[in-house]
């Protein structure tokens, strides 16, 4: 037999509240001007799918989402491996652990748009370091603001420095955490090197670097303020990250229809994508 | 196979060891036979660990020399060594099958598949797992999973010795016995050298043909589980060994007789030696209760089950008794009779009476 009480409900009732102050109602708002026409006013019009279906098929739109793909997919392919490399050679015990630890949480300490703004000083051609040093020692051809090469080369190398603690730390927390047997039985068993990165350290930082992975997806699939203070998405628009153009076409163009339309695709794929790859990464432990 | 002897062998953690205090181990020197099954029995912190580690190569010791059939392996590191060790929480590889598991060690050594795969299952049907060859090895419940580790050191035919750290520390109650007599079993099957490694005592007993018992990092006696039972060559192990322990008991020497509590008091056989201090020794099993002997006062009664064990005072000096049935009771005055064959001196710890040459 089992008692009904529905005074439970009051229990969960203020995070219902919070939940939909914060989140349920904003998101509204949005699917709210993604399916109206306003010209200002308070007058809507209806607009059914209309502006899904113009940004769906822009070029505009398909370019700053193929440039935001690259631009994560460029981010990940560099971070994972090297802060997993970067966390297998730091010290596992002594006095040289508590410095690793707080030199690799410096730079994610730093405000996103100080980031931007610092390497902005750091690489501008004739007054930064690296600009000058670039192209008046080493005679490269390197400016940011004029070549969508450097320009690109530049907000990877930045959001290199940033975030890939983020993924020494947390494959670091993994790693502390395999016993020393496993490592004494690996040497008894005969393994190299490899086979004990491969059976041992890579299994136990599984669910770490699942964790770092999403993180990192989803921060470098939604940044904004780093890039936008580095390059304002220039030159041209080679920099323009899904982020910056929604923003230019909200804020710049004031299209508040469309502008919701694509925050609602935006919010879509990011969620499509760090669901499937999160199943795809959990599904081998329920075997 | 082969027959492993330790000679002069020290160990210290730290990099410049100064007194003997220093060193977790102290000069050893041991020779293990070949096929034997030997337990390592100590409490915590008696350097039994170390010196596992120190013969799987995972330690290199400070000094002294590891011989293996009069090879010294001293500077070989643990996958030269042809050994195999057990430890205390189970290692398996978490994504490989159980069968993968198995055959990791002979993949690493390059041995042939057709081989590998014989080997893997001769050893499933020795542990008994063979339905579980294809599941990973994640999901197996802890006792099964240190029987795979154990598997991965079987399966080697080459090992030179088997060692287990503590290996049923976390492995259920009703288990550890079943897990035990298997450990012994593969030992009558597989005849490589056996070295269990553990601070209980009924664990060293049961699976040991020979006890080496370790107290701050010396041996203090070397024996079968009787001569450690029946003769301790030393106090701790007299102690330590036993439930409850021997009875240690303050004594003095005057006049070639020796007195406990004022009294003289009958020995196994003749008292070695002179000086020092001196102590009684007697198990709780060779106390009786008599009409005459030494006066005590009982303190407490324990019905244990199969015997009692009575708690007396002699003065200030508490003596056990273990005794079939009961007839006394808290407070009441008795007197207690040592059985002379039973009763040692040990002087400064170590035993100070000749053995009894007739019973």
């Amino acid at each position: 037999m089992k008692t009904e009480n529905q005074r439970a409900w009051f229990f969960v009732l203020p995070v219902l509240l919070l939940v939909a102050f914060n989140a349920l109602v904003p998101i509204m708002t949005v699917v709210n001007y993604s399916v109206q026409e306003t010209f200002g006013n308070n007058v809507f019009f209806w607009q059914g799918l209309d502006w899904f279906e113009q940004i769906l098929r822009s070029d505009r739109f398909h370019a700053a989402l193929g440039r935001q793909f690259l631009f994560t997919f460029l981010i990940l392919i560099i971070e994972v491996p090297l802060g997993i490399i970067v966390a297998l050679s730091m010290p596992r015990r002594g006095i040289w652990v508590p410095v690793c630890l707080v030199l690799m949480a410096l730079p994610m300490l730093i405000p996103w748009n100080v980031v931007g703004s610092m390497w902005n000083i750091f690489t501008l051609p004739k007054i930064g370091l690296l600009g000058y040093f670039m192209n008046d020692v080493l005679g490269i051809n390197y400016d940011m603001t004029q070549q969508p090469l450097s320009a690109w080369i530049t907000i990877i190398v930045m959001d290199v420095w940033h975030w890939t603690s983020l993924v020494v730390l947390l494959s670091y927390a993994g790693l502390v955490s395999i016993p020393d047997a496993y490592y004494q039985a690996a040497k008894i068993d005969g393994a190299s090197p490899w086979k004990v990165f491969r059976y041992i350290q890579l299994p136990k930082m599984k669910t770490v670097l699942t964790i770092a992975i999403l993180l990192r997806f989803m921060d470098s699939f939604n940044i904004y303020t780093e890039p936008f203070v580095l390059t304002g998405g220039g030159p041209g628009n080679s920099t323009t990250l899904l982020s910056i153009d929604l923003v230019k076409i909200a804020l710049g163009q004031f299209d508040l229809g469309p502008a919701a339309a694509m925050s609602l695709i935006y919010f879509a794929i990011t969620l499509l994508v760090s669901w499937l790859f999160y199943t795809l990464m959990t599904k081998d432990d329920a075997k | 196979m082969a027959k492993i002897s330790l000679s002069n062998l020290r160990h210290s953690y730290m990099p410049d060891p100064t007194g003997p205090e220093d060193y977790a181990l102290k000069k050893i020197d041991l020779d293990w036979q070949n096929g034997g099954a030997y337990a390592l029995l100590g409490p915590s912190g008696c350097g039994k660990s170390t010196l596992l580690n120190i013969i799987s190569g995972l330690l290199h010791p400070s000094e002294g020399r590891i011989l293996f059939d009069d090879r010294d392996v001293t500077d070989l590191p643990p996958d030269q060594r042809n050994i195999a060790q057990v430890f205390q929480f189970p290692v398996i590889y978490d994504t490989m099958t159980v069968r993968e598991n198995l055959a990791f060690p002979l993949r690493n050594r390059g041995v042939a598949e057709a081989k590998i795969a014989e080997r893997v299952a001769e050893i499933a049907a020795m542990l008994e797992v063979e339905g579980m060859l294809d599941i990973r090895a994640a999901h197996l419940s802890p006792d099964n999973k240190q029987k795979i580790s154990m598997g991965r050191g079987l399966v080697r035919d080459d090992v030179n010795v088997i060692m287990f750290d503590e290996p049923l520390t976390v492995i259920d109650p009703h288990l550890k016995w079943k897990l035990r007599s298997k450990l012994k079993e593969l030992h009558q099957r597989v005849k490589a050298t056996m070295i269990y490694v553990t601070h209980d005592q009924t664990e060293a007993l049961t699976f040991a043909d020979q006890v080496v018992v370790m107290q701050d990092g010396e041996i203090v006696q070397i024996g079968s589980p009787v001569e450690l039972f029946e003769r301790p060559q030393h106090t701790f192990v007299g102690h330590f060994i036993g439930s409850p322990g021997m009875n240690i008991l303050p004594a003095t020497q005057e006049e070639g007789q020796v007195l406990f509590n004022g009294q003289p008091v009958a020995l196994e056989g003749a008292v070695t030696g002179e000086g020092g201090t001196t102590e009684l020794g007697i198990r709780p099993e060779f106390v009786a209760l008599a009409d005459d002997g030494v006066p005590a006062r009982v303190r407490k009664v324990s019905d244990v089950g199969r015997h009692a064990v009575v708690d007396a005072m002699v003065g200030d000096t508490p003596v056990k008794a273990v005794v079939d049935h009961v007839d006394v009771e808290q407070g009441a005055e008795v007197h207690l009779a040592f059985r002379p064959d039973q009763t040692r001196l040990y002087r400064d710890g170590w035993i100070a009476t000749e053995a009894a040459h007739a019973k």
